[in-house]
């Protein structure tokens, strides 16, 4: 990725305290066309919290956001909500709305929010879930849905509202192991398709495999970052080395634990 | 019997008139109420709290009498039929409301994150996520409330509005056959309050969605 490509989210100086403790402390990141970039990092780290700050579901206390390069009014309800219709957000907890289908899901914002006709929004929504595979459960409601499913209803929501950027927090977290990869191929055909992401996982693998970036956060901070080529490699000596090694190590441990 | 029934039809028709509009108007209260309770700023949640301390906390009878005896000496004149009705909506939507922001404060908040991360304003989530989520959470309840509603209809027999328990008790007096207008006039209600739960659980089916309430 060069330098010269077009910057489309930038976070400058984010600080946010919550309950007395400082969460966040003067980060800064920018997200270039096509990249997909990696928050990891211990639980705690301020990884969400990152990314609710960066469509304001969490208002920083301090620090200014920037879209296309165009710095957002945070007090503004209007362009906030002008701006999060480009910013795409990933639930690790999916957040369907439980009393509409999956088609309904990913109709109802082109809807109410963008005023797209109820056919037309219809027609969107079928192609969206088509795309990630879910064509043929359309009029299913969330409850009798797998997490998988949930979670690739959730992108085709995000994927409707044609999101400059979207922001994916721990996205395949609250799925059962075999339930990841249907969620990460989605996601791995995003990136290939050019999608702008921002996206905290703890998998590795993924991490290694498609990362533009990796950023490795601790006690709110940005400490290092790089291509996951150059933080990973074995002779690196980098904490996101570390912090990987324990990572698989654990989860050998688990796997042995349950043999 | 020939005399009776005419006399006790004409009463059930003066309920209904009480009740159709209390039962309507009082349930669109309550849910205005009780989002603003459960999900409005802090100063609509303290205004609708106060309102359903006053207006759940009083004896209905109360109310009645201060709409229809006193507000006159305020300059305000109800017939006994609207003292009725208003008193009936005002009630009633005090306690929709606690039903409605029950099943508010049960929808799992992250769909609020979500809807807001879609670029919705807080009335469209109001409107599109939360009231038909919530509706569906706190029917029983509403639905317990009308059937209460269409019982203590029977109050505005002493804001001198002559409905189904007025038009009994007149005739009784007149009579002295306490016991058969009474039990029929009993029957009356029986009817209505079955009718209505029957109409209730099929709205409740109508709305039933998977993950919704009763399974299967």
């Amino acid at each position: 990725m060069s330098k010269t490509q077009e910057t489309v989210l930038c976070l400058e100086g984010i600080r946010k305290d919550l309950g007395g403790r400082r969460i966040l402390d003067q980060v800064s990141l920018s997200l270039c066309k096509g990249e997909l970039k990696v928050l990891i990092g211990p639980s705690g780290a301020g990884k969400s919290t990152l990314l609710q700050c960066a469509n304001c579901l969490v208002r920083p206390d301090q620090g200014e956001i920037f879209l296309d390069g165009v710095r957002l009014d945070q007090r503004s309800g209007l362009e906030l909500r002008l701006f999060r219709q480009h910013v795409g957000m990933i639930f690790q907890d999916f957040n369907l709305f439980d009393h509409l289908t999956a088609l309904g899901n990913v109709s109802i914002a082109l809807e109410k929010v963008r005023g797209v006709s109820k056919a037309a929004a219809r027609e969107r929504g079928q192609a969206e879930l088509a795309r990630v595979g879910l064509g043929n459960l359309a009029s299913l409601y969330p409850a009798e849905l797998s997490g998988g499913q949930k979670q690739r209803v959730a992108i085709a929501r995000a994927l409707a509202m044609d999101p400059r950027v979207i922001l994916l927090d721990e996205p395949t977290s609250a799925l059962d192991p075999e339930l990841v990869g249907e969620v990460l191929a989605v996601i791995r055909d995003l990136a290939d398709g050019g999608m702008t992401m921002l996206m905290a996982t703890h998998q590795m693998d993924f991490a290694r495999a498609l990362a533009s970036e990796i950023l490795f956060m601790e006690n709110g901070r940005i400490i290092e970052q790089g291509a996951p080529e150059t933080l990973l490699h074995p002779a690196a000596g980098t904490r996101t080395l570390d912090f990987c090694t324990r990572l698989s190590m654990e989860l050998e441990g688990r796997k042995t634990d349950t043999q | 019997m020939e005399r009776v029934l005419p006399v006790l039809n004409r009463g059930v028709w003066m309920s209904l008139a009480l009740i159709l509009p209390s039962a309507v108007l009082g349930l669109a209260g309550g849910i205005l109420l009780g989002v603003a309770r459960g999900f409005g700023p802090a100063w609509m949640r303290r205004i609708g709290d106060i309102y359903t301390a006053i207006f759940r906390g009083i004896p209905l009878i109360i109310q009645l009498f201060i709409l229809y005896y006193a507000l006159p000496k305020l300059g305000l004149y109800l017939d006994g039929f609207s003292a009725a009705v208003l008193g009936f909506i005002l009630c009633s939507t005090a306690y929709h409301s606690e039903y409605v922001r029950g099943a508010v404060l049960s929808i799992k908040q992250g769909q609020f994150r979500a809807a807001q991360a879609l670029g919705m304003s807080r009335l469209q989530l109001a409107w599109g996520i939360l009231i038909p989520q919530a509706l569906r959470r706190a029917l029983p309840g509403c639905g317990n409330e009308i059937i209460y509603l269409i019982k203590y209809s029977s109050l505005a027999y002493l804001t001198t509005c002559v409905e189904l328990t007025g038009e009994a008790k007149i005739l009784a007096s007149r009579t002295f056959r306490y016991t058969e207008i009474f039990m029929v006039a009993g029957l009356y209600y029986l009817c209505l309050t079955s009718l209505a739960s029957l109409l209730l659980r099929k709205i409740e089916d109508r709305l039933r969605i998977p993950g919704f309430g009763r399974q299967g």
